[in-house]
């Protein structure tokens, strides 16, 4: 007892970086899956729901096979299903990807509520943590880094995995063409529709899993409200905050998270103010983000910044375009 | 934008809409485990089976057509204001605030101004989304969405703050307004008649500056074409920020009704969805005012019948965003199909 009370006051660090990389772990599944898409020219609006649904589904289906991989299963199987719908209305049917997306946040929505219903506040199964032999019994290092689920682990590797597929491997420089110009990429050979359908397809495997990761580790079970509603806007959020590049969406991520225990601990410096209040803080930090993004691109601020080489290191750093043929699905008949 | 298709056909799809939206929802009540025909028996009977059903609809009704006929403005000009929702709880938070302040004052004064100060309201709101939009190259999507949590946790705070019920704050909101401060109902009615007609009348005037004033011609030139509007003279940030601000004040209008004239108080849940509800709304009469009015009851009807739902088949009431998604995305497929076949040809 004396030991494990040592171990919390010794390192609140520690615990806290362990908490941070636990309870972001969905948020970067997401961001990253709705990076990938993007990066393919195609958005998909449907995360706040989606994510929901297949939390849902997740959950449920765990409970019903008693098998997490089952659970994880059916939520990326979720995911995949939301955006397959978006891709196939906005890529074959000439559907506003927008107008599909937000109507599927809604119903997805409801569709989770409505079909969890019998789910609702029921035990179920819950990740485990695999601590890493050898590395686990490292003072401060181990317990931050090394006690995790493999969901959690899974995350961090996924920003590397992303990183390096998007910017050091052929295929990902078919996706960026694509989504830069799915007309050049079709006039040197790739099926450009069929780039977009599989990444979007990729995307909403990644963000099905954040959702399974929500209902069966970061926030286990099912209820209405789950806990993890607002969570897909925030995502949206993150990959514009990150300019689109996976490294910066997932530090996005992590900050998000940072902010989020912050807010915890203000609510107990403030108990007078609900906690929905702190958990709306990032929503202007976006904002101001994406002004200040769009003020560095003015010719005066970078006339300014020229010979500020300090102000010109974090112009650059923030400057991020979206990919040029987002949102404009390639014609029909091209 | 396509033009309005031949009545035959419009048919046709309204037809096929109907059928995929059907098969669709009842897909999922048979999923839940239930019969969807005893679910639909319930939807009807629980929203026009009596009188007092009827009214309660028709409560629904009004701030569900407000929002929508802003967004017609939006719409036309070629924005997404889904900061809607926020702008109805920005409406409802100017309620509010002229209500508490003019306490005291005759009521004939007060609840014009509280009316006024909604639409001040929602309409700077939305006027700040468009500022985010046309100045700092902020996506109105995500400034309008940024705005919405915003406006939610002003909400809050006011409501756990400054507005707490004496002793207590909880979320079952302000303290309740003086009756005589209540927007005027006639004959025990769930809903106000008065603001049951306002609704009509501003459905006839939207409709009028949308076909045959300048107003309705500049927005429709910018959303088809901005580039082309612009090189005629006119200034599409100008017009942008003048559709927001329209947009803005009538769903601020649709808060204050939710103050005024349902809950006499500021609860947290003041807007119930509706600014997003509208959305779908709109997009399911296609951009044009002719539906709304309809498409707004109907969706107004599936809200009040899935009240009785849990209590009645043990199923969640979301079953009514269910069958208006499946709406909603069966129209969008529709409209596909014809537009493969418009391409193919």
């Amino acid at each position: 007892m004396a030991a494990e009370d040592g171990v919390m006051s010794e390192w609140p660090l520690s615990l806290f970086a362990a908490s941070l990389l636990a309870g972001a772990a969905p948020l970067v599944l997401a961001s990253l899956g709705e990076t990938l898409t993007e990066k393919a020219g195609l958005i998909n609006l449907s995360l706040d729901g989606t994510i929901l649904l297949s939390a849902m589904a997740g959950f449920a289906a765990a409970v019903e096979t008693g098998s997490l991989l089952a659970g994880f299963a059916a939520g990326a199987a979720v995911g995949a299903a939301t955006a397959a719908v978006v891709a196939l209305m906005s890529l074959y049917l000439g559907q506003s990807q927008v107008a599909v997306g937000f109507v599927l946040t809604l119903m997805t929505k409801d569709l989770a509520y409505f079909l969890g219903n019998s789910y609702a506040r029921i035990p179920g199964p819950q990740a485990p943590v695999f601590p890493v032999p050898g590395l686990d019994v490292l003072p401060w290092v181990g317990p931050a880094l090394f006690r995790h689920t493999l969901i959690t682990y899974g995350a961090v590797a996924a920003v590397a995995v992303t990183w390096f597929f998007l910017y050091r491997t052929r295929a990902g420089l078919v996706l960026r063409a694509v989504g830069e110009n799915p007309q050049a990429a079709f006039a040197r050979g790739i099926n450009a529709r069929h780039v977009q359908v599989f990444y979007a397809l990729v995307g909403g495997v990644l963000v099905g899993l954040a959702g399974a990761a929500f209902s069966l580790s970061v926030k286990p079970g099912w209820g209405q409200p789950q806990g993890a509603e607002g969570m897909g806007w925030i995502a949206l959020a993150l990959v514009i905050f990150g300019g689109w590049h996976p490294l910066k969406v997932a530090a996005g991520a992590y900050l998000f998270a940072v902010l989020q225990m912050l807010g915890i601990t203000f609510q107990g410096i403030w108990p007078s103010v609900p906690s929905q209040v702190f958990q709306t803080a990032p929503f202007p930090l976006m904002i101001f983000t994406l002004v200040f993004m769009h003020l560095g691109q003015r010719p005066e601020v970078e006339r300014w910044a020229a010979a500020r080489p300090w102000a010109d290191r974090l112009l650059r750093f923030v400057r991020a375009r979206a990919p040029r043929a987002l949102g404009r699905p390639f014609p029909d008949r091209g | 934008m396509t033009p309005p298709p031949s009545l035959a056909h419009a048919a046709q799809r309204f037809l096929w809409t109907i059928l995929l939206a059907l098969g669709l929802s009842s897909a999922v009540v048979a999923l839940g485990g239930a019969s969807p025909l005893e679910a639909y028996r319930h939807l009807i009977v629980g929203s026009l089976g009596s009188w007092a059903k009827l009214t309660q609809v028709l409560r629904v009704w009004v701030p569900l057509t407000l929002c929508a006929l802003g967004l017609l403005y939006t719409f036309q000009i070629g924005l997404w204001n889904i900061g809607v929702e926020g702008q109805v709880v920005l409406g409802a938070l100017g309620a509010t605030a002229l209500i508490r302040w003019g306490l005291g004052a005759p009521p004939q004064w007060v609840v014009p101004a509280a009316l006024a100060g909604a639409v001040l309201c929602g309409g700077l709101w939305a006027l700040a989304a468009g500022i985010l939009k046309t100045r700092a190259g902020v996506n109105e999507i995500f400034a309008g969405l940024g705005l919405n949590f915003v406006a939610t946790g002003l909400q809050l705070w006011l409501i756990f703050g400054p507005w707490k019920q004496p002793g207590i704050a909880s979320m079952s909101g302000t303290e309740t307004f003086p009756e005589n401060y209540w927007f005027p109902t006639a004959g025990g009615w769930a809903v106000s008649p008065y603001a049951a007609a306002a609704a009509v009348v501003l459905l006839g005037a939207v409709a009028w500056t949308l076909r045959a004033t300048r107003l309705g011609l500049a927005l429709k030139a910018i959303g088809r074409n901005e580039q082309a509007a612009y090189l005629l003279g006119l200034s599409p940030r100008r017009w942008m920020l003048l559709a927001m601000m329209l947009a803005g004040g009538l769903a601020g209008l649709a808060g204050a009704y939710q103050v005024l004239a349902v809950y006499h108080r500021l609860i947290p849940n003041i807007s119930s969805q509706y600014g997003y509800l509208a959305l779908l709304v709109v997009m399911l009469a296609g951009y044009r005012w002719q539906g709304i009015p309809f498409i707004a009851f109907f969706f107004a009807a599936l809200n009040v019948g899935s009240i009785q739902l849990p209590m009645m088949l043990r199923m969640d009431s979301s079953l009514a965003g269910v069958i208006q998604g499946s709406l909603v995305l069966a129209a969008l497929a529709v409209q596909g199909a014809a537009w493969r076949r418009r391409t193919a040809s």
